[in-house]
């Protein structure tokens, strides 16, 4: 296991090496002069090539590049243009709402995903799985931000029975989680139902069920186990989902969070902030599909030994 | 398409099972998915024709007596803040969804296929460079990189095309090496490949055939997420801009007015879901009839 570990992070690092590279090169692709961006639209010409040099813009390239990872392992992603505040600060000031609203979102989604997945698969083309799969193809097609409008609506103003905006107490996160976490639970349910159905036709089931193991244990046992193998890998990919998806449901509930900054810094050209953002969303993205590929190894000794 | 002229099987002498009416057989069977196809040939129909039936101007016709008005004889969908008639606004609007969802996902197949054809043909570097490309493009989550990629390029709903179709690529690229490293070492690709016949004839005329089901399976199942993130990128403001009557920038003008005309963003919300369904639907048909893996299972 531990060189399995190793060699899954040491193939890594190419990735990430990319990513960095891209995403410092990001600035270059913005049509115009970026120090004309970071200086502002009303700066004059000495200002702009003052800011240039503060910023080691007038540099070659590869220099740039060096001085912008040796900062990044310094934890210095630059100033953010509209509040001057270092973006390090404006990140980790974000960084906690998200991270929970996306981990409340992750586990009820996953674990009702899979419930209704395995319902559909044990009870197949019956009313349950039939049930379970509308409800399914209905939540991958439902629109997230509509879906929170159409929460907030019902919940908060008609009923009032939960807070509309903000992340203060956890009776916040409920709509926002419900609203975030749907369209994993459809996809995690319709693809724990395909998983299931494929394994519930192998042969070893079908040993299970002819030495007279009972119904709950052919399923629970035999089947569940090497079902989970490849929705465990759906369930790393959604996290890159809801990654995006927060971006939304937190402009739809003014949410204190790394979405609604990304938003914001988009809308202002405030470069620096989107430039550490994207970066540390790859980065999240990249550590999750690693795990995900260790939970892997562990479910299904195969891989491990490849 | 794939081998359209050989015959499978010749058990009836009066009709020649073709793949394409044993698919067309399979295919008929699903209630759902067929009723999604005519749905979403009514929506293209009425796209198309959008201009010539609305009863208003999308976009410069205010009614300035009806503001916030629910539906009517006169407004069947209702008005919106500004006076403007909703379902005409809706009906325009599907030409722009319907187009964004359909050209980014043909734009991402296209460039994805043949990535994917010549990384699974000539394998080596290519595939190499190929595939820890897709690696890279992966590394960021699908709605991220699209917003990287407006904010790169500035807000518009050409560019949100474009980054919908960037991120459809890498997708394509694998689905159809996967299934081109398995065709090209079968027999029938040998003999052709022994006759003489050059890398283009093998690839167009020979492989591609073989890679178009997984594809079409795929590209309808995409078509509902891209018209999915072009309307969230237009919800946030970074895709089609007002007044252009895209559904989700539609949703997010309607945010203001929630409290009061709940009806004007029932609309837009109702659109987008009821098209991304049939999509999804359509999609989940067309696996079904075209999947050999899920044929063994009936």
């Amino acid at each position: 296991m531990p060189s399995y570990l190793l060699k899954r992070l040491l193939g890594m690092l190419p990735t990430l090496m990319i990513v960095v590279l891209v995403v410092f090169l990001f600035v270059h692709m913005m049509p115009g002069d970026p120090a004309r961006l970071a200086a502002g639209p009303d700066a004059n010409l000495e200002t702009v090539e003052l800011v240039r040099k503060q910023l080691g813009l007038d540099r070659p390239l590869p220099e740039q590049f060096l001085t912008y990872v040796l900062n990044l392992a310094q934890g210095n992603m630059g100033v953010s243009l509209r509040t001057k505040l270092p973006v390090t600060t404006e990140i980790s000031t974000r960084f906690m709402p998200t991270m929970l609203l996306t981990l409340t979102s992750m586990a009820w989604s996953v674990v009702l995903g899979m419930l209704v997945g395995i319902m559909s698969a044990v009870f197949r083309n019956r009313w349950p799985d039939r049930a379970g799969m509308t409800a399914a193809v209905s939540g991958i097609s439902f629109p997230n931000f509509a879906l929170g409008m159409l929460l907030m609506q019902i919940f908060s103003v008609n009923l009032g029975w939960l807070p509309t905006v903000g992340a203060d107490s956890w009776r916040h996160y409920i709509l926002p989680s419900i609203t975030l976490g749907t369209a994993v639970a459809a996809v995690m349910a319709r693809f724990t139902r395909s998983s299931f159905i494929d394994v519930i036709h192998e042969d070893y089931v079908r040993t299970a069920r002819a030495k007279g193991a009972s119904e709950p244990s052919v399923v629970g046992h035999h089947a569940l186990r090497n079902a989970l193998i490849p929705v465990v890998t759906m369930m790393g990919l959604q996290f890159g989902f809801l990654l995006g998806g927060s971006i939304v449901v937190e402009t739809v509930f003014n949410w204190p969070g790394l979405g609604r900054l990304l938003v914001d810094a988009v809308n202002m050209r405030d470069y620096p902030v989107i430039q550490g953002l994207v970066l540390l969303f790859s980065l999240e993205f990249i550590l999750i599909n690693l795990i995900v590929d260790v939970l892997y190894g562990l479910i299904n000794p195969t891989i491990r030994y490849k | 398409m794939t081998a359209m002229d050989t015959p499978v099987s010749t058990s009836s002498p009066k009709r020649v099972r073709t793949p394409l009416n044993e698919f067309w057989r399979k295919f008929r069977k699903q209630r759902m998915a067929m009723a999604a196809s005519v749905f979403i040939v009514l929506l293209i129909l009425a796209a198309v024709l959008a201009p010539w039936i609305v009863p208003y101007d999308a976009e410069y016709s205010f009614d300035y007596d009806a503001l916030n008005t629910p539906p009517s004889a006169a407004h069947w969908f209702g008005v919106d803040a500004l006076g403007r008639d909703i379902y005409s606004r809706i009906l325009m609007g599907a030409r722009i969804s319907l187009t964004a969802g359909l050209l980014s996902v043909l734009l991402g197949a296209v460039v994805g296929t043949v990535f994917g054809l010549l990384a699974g043909y000539y394998e080596g570097w290519w595939d190499r460079i190929t595939m820890r490309l897709s690696d890279v493009l992966f590394a960021f989550p699908g709605m991220l990189l699209a917003i990287g990629i407006v904010a790169i390029m500035g807000s518009s709903i050409v560019n949100v095309v474009v980054a919908v179709a960037i991120f459809s690529i890498p997708t394509f690229a694998r689905l159809v090496r996967a299934t081109t490293l398995g065709l090209k070492h079968r027999t029938y690709v040998e003999a052709v490949s022994s006759i003489g016949a050059s890398d283009f004839t093998i690839i167009w005329r020979h492989i591609l055939p073989g890679t178009i089901s997984p594809i079409v399976v795929y590209a309808t199942m995409r078509i509902g997420t891209s018209i999915l993130t072009a309307a969230s990128l237009s919800f946030l403001g970074m895709g089609a801009q007002p007044p252009m009557p895209e559904w989700g920038a539609m949703l997010n003008e309607a945010r203001a007015d929630m409290v009061t005309a709940p009806h004007i963003a029932l609309f837009p919300a109702l659109a987008i879901f009821l098209t991304v369904l049939a999509f999804n639907l359509l999609g989940d048909g067309l696996r079904d009839a075209l999947d050999p893996k899920v044929d063994q299972l009936r």
